[in-house]
C-alpha cells in the first residue's frame, strides 16, 4: 500500500500523522453539530446589523452557498486523505456531510424567502433559468443522502446499496460547482478554482489502471 | 439644458436619495474587483488629477480636453436619478454634472456623426482588478448619437454636492438613467464621434446577454435572471421587491428614441 510517504524523513512524517489521527480520535463528531450553526447565526446577525453591507440579502445567499459548496468539496477530501496521506477523518463524514446539506437548504431558504419571495416567480426561475435549475438538482440530490445519513438507514438499506446510493454526493458536488461557474458575470477565476478541485477530487475515486487490470484478470 | 432640467426634475419627482455611504460603498468597477465593496477598497491609488479626455473622430475641434478647462465652460446642476443595475438592484443618486449635449457642443458634431463612443482609463498599476481578464479592457461604451444628445444623458462630477468618489467613477463619468447602469462608464478618457455603431465592453464580453441598447425594461429578462422587479439598495435583510419601471421611469422622455423597434430583438 502507498501510504504516502517516503524519503528520510518518512519516519518523522509517520510520527506525526500518527499523532494527528490519536489527537482526532480525541475529538467527538458532536462536537461538529454543535459549531454548525454558528457560522450561520454569525451571518445572521452580521447582515441584521449592517456587517455585510448596504445589500444584505444577496451578501447572505452568496456566503451560505460558498459555505456549502466549501462544505461538500471537504465532504470530498475525507476519503483521499485516509487513501493518500493517512490520515483518518471518517468518523466526521457524516457530519460534515449533514452540515452541508444544512448550509445548502439554508442558502435555497434565503433565495426562496428573502430573495425571489414571490411563489409564482419561484417556479418560473427553477425552469426557466438554468444556473438556477442546476443548483435544485444539487439540492434534490441530497436530500436522500441526508435522510439516509443514519445508522437504521445503513441497516435497512445494507452496506453496498448504502453506498451506491452515497454515490449521489459526485453528481451533487459537480451540480454545485456548475451552478456557481454559471451564475458569475465575466470571465471570474473564483468559481472556476473551486470546480478543479471538485472534479480532481472525483478523478482520485476513478479506479486505478492496474485495479482495472486485476479485476478483469 | 433648462427644459432638459426639467424633464429630470420631473421624473425626480418623489424620489428618495439613497444616503452618501450606499450610494459609495456598494459599487461594480470591475478594474478594482469583481466584489462590491473592491472599488471602495481598492480605488484609492488611482490617479485622478491631472485628467483629460481626448475628444475625437467627427468632431470640429479635436483635442485633449483638461477636466479643468472642461469644468470652466459647463454649467454644473444636480440631478436627482434612479440607477438600477443590470444585476436587478437599484439606487438613487444625486448627482451633480453637466449634459453630454453641452460637452459634444463644445467639440461640434459634425454631420454624418451617428454614434458617441466613450473609454474608461485603463492604469493596471493603480488598478489591481485589471490583472484578472474579467472583461477585455479597457472598459468601452457607446450610444447613439441621438440618446447621447438626450437632456437626460450627463455627464457626472459629483454626487450630494461633493466631488465624485473614485470608486463612482472620479473624476467624470457618464451617467444614462434609462439604461442598464454598466452603461454609464466611469472615468472617462476618451469621446470618441463615430458614425458606426462602437464595441461596448459587455457586449463583447456576452453578447447574448448583454445587448448594444441595455434599456431598462420589465418585460425582456436577462438570460439568466428576471428583470420584472428590483430591490432597492437600502432596504435591510427583509426588504421586500419592487416592480421595475419601464425605461427606469423616464419613458415620457425617452420612448420616443425607439419608436418602431423591436425591443426584445434590440434589448
Amino acid at each position: 500500500m502507498n501510504d504516502g510517504v517516503s524519503g528520510a524523513s518518512a519516519p518523522r512524517l509517520v510520527r506525526m500523522r500518527d499523532g494527528l489521527n490519536g489527537g482526532l480520535r480525541r475529538v467527538p463528531a458532536w462536537a461538529l453539530y454543535f459549531l454548525a450553526p454558528l457560522p450561520a447565526l454569525y451571518l445572521l446577525w452580521q447582515g441584521s446589523t449592517g456587517g455585510l453591507g448596504v445589500e444584505p440579502i444577496s451578501a447572505l445567499e452568496h456566503a451560505l452557498g460558498e459555505l456549502a459548496l466549501q462544505l461538500l468539496i471537504a465532504g470530498l477530501y475525507i476519503t483521499p486523505l485516509r487513501r493518500f496521506l493517512g490520515i483518518n477523518l471518517m468518523r466526521f463524514r457524516r457530519a460534515v456531510g449533514l452540515i452541508a446539506f444544512f448550509y445548502v437548504f439554508l442558502h435555497l431558504l434565503t433565495w426562496l424567502v428573502l430573495d425571489v419571495q414571490v411563489p409564482a416567480l419561484i417556479w418560473q426561475d427553477i425552469v426557466k433559468r438554468p444556473y438556477i435549475t442546476v443548483g435544485m438538482g444539487a439540492f434534490a440530490l441530497l436530500v436522500p443522502l441526508a435522510l439516509t445519513s443514519n445508522n437504521l438507514s445503513i441497516r435497512r438499506l445494507g452496506g453496498k446499496r448504502w453506498r451506491q446510493l452515497h454515490r449521489l454526493v459526485y453528481g451533487a458536488a459537480l451540480l454545485g460547482g456548475l451552478h456557481f461557474v454559471m451564475l458569475v458575470k465575466g470571465f471570474q477565476i473564483e468559481p472556476l478554482l473551486y470546480m478543479g478541485a471538485i472534479i480532481v477530487l472525483l478523478v482520485l475515486r476513478l479506479p486505478s489502471p492496474q485495479r482495472l487490470f486485476a479485476r478483469s484478470a | 439644458a433648462a427644459a432638459g432640467f426639467a424633464g429630470g426634475a420631473h421624473a425626480a419627482e418623489g424620489l428618495e436619495p439613497n444616503s452618501w455611504e450606499e450610494i459609495t460603498s456598494y459599487n461594480n468597477y470591475y478594474e478594482f474587483g469583481t466584489g462590491k465593496d473592491d472599488p471602495a477598497r481598492y480605488a484609492g491609488d488611482l490617479t485622478i488629477a491631472p485628467w483629460t479626455v481626448k475628444i475625437d473622430g467627427l468632431v470640429d475641434r479635436p483635442g485633449n480636453y483638461t477636466f479643468e478647462d472642461i469644468m470652466s465652460k459647463m454649467t454644473l446642476e444636480e440631478r436627482i436619478y434612479r440607477f438600477r443595475c443590470v444585476e436587478a438592484w437599484s439606487m438613487v443618486v444625486p448627482w451633480t454634472g453637466f449634459e453630454l449635449a453641452d460637452l459634444l457642443g463644445l467639440a461640434g458634431v459634425q454631420s454624418g456623426a451617428r454614434y458617441v463612443a466613450f473609454e474608461t482609463v485603463l492604469r493596471p498599476e493603480e488598478m489591481p482588478g485589471v490583472s484578472r481578464r474579467v472583461l477585455d479592457w479597457p472598459y468601452v461604451e457607446g450610444l447613439r448619437l441621438d440618446e447621447a444628445m438626450n437632456p437626460l444623458t450627463i455627464m457626472a462630477t459629483g454626487i450630494y454636492g461633493r466631488d465624485i468618489p473614485r470608486q463612482n467613477g472620479a473624476p467624470l463619468r457618464l451617467v444614462v438613467p434609462w439604461k442598464y447602469g454598466f452603461k454609464s462608464i466611469k472615468s472617462v478618457v476618451r469621446i470618441s464621434v463615430v458614425d458606426s455603431e462602437p464595441p461596448t465592453a459587455w457586449n463583447k464580453s456576452n453578447p447574448s446577454e448583454y445587448g448594444f441598447y441595455s434599456n431598462v425594461n420589465p418585460q425582456v429578462d436577462h438570460p439568466r435572471w428576471s428583470q420584472a422587479t428590483e430591490r432597492e439598495i437600502g432596504g435591510g435583510l427583509f426588504a421586500s421587491r419592487k416592480p421595475t419601471l419601464m425605461f427606469n421611469g423616464y419613458e415620457d422622455e425617452v420612448a420616443g428614441l425607439y419608436e418602431g423597434m423591436d425591443l426584445s430583438r434590440n434589448f
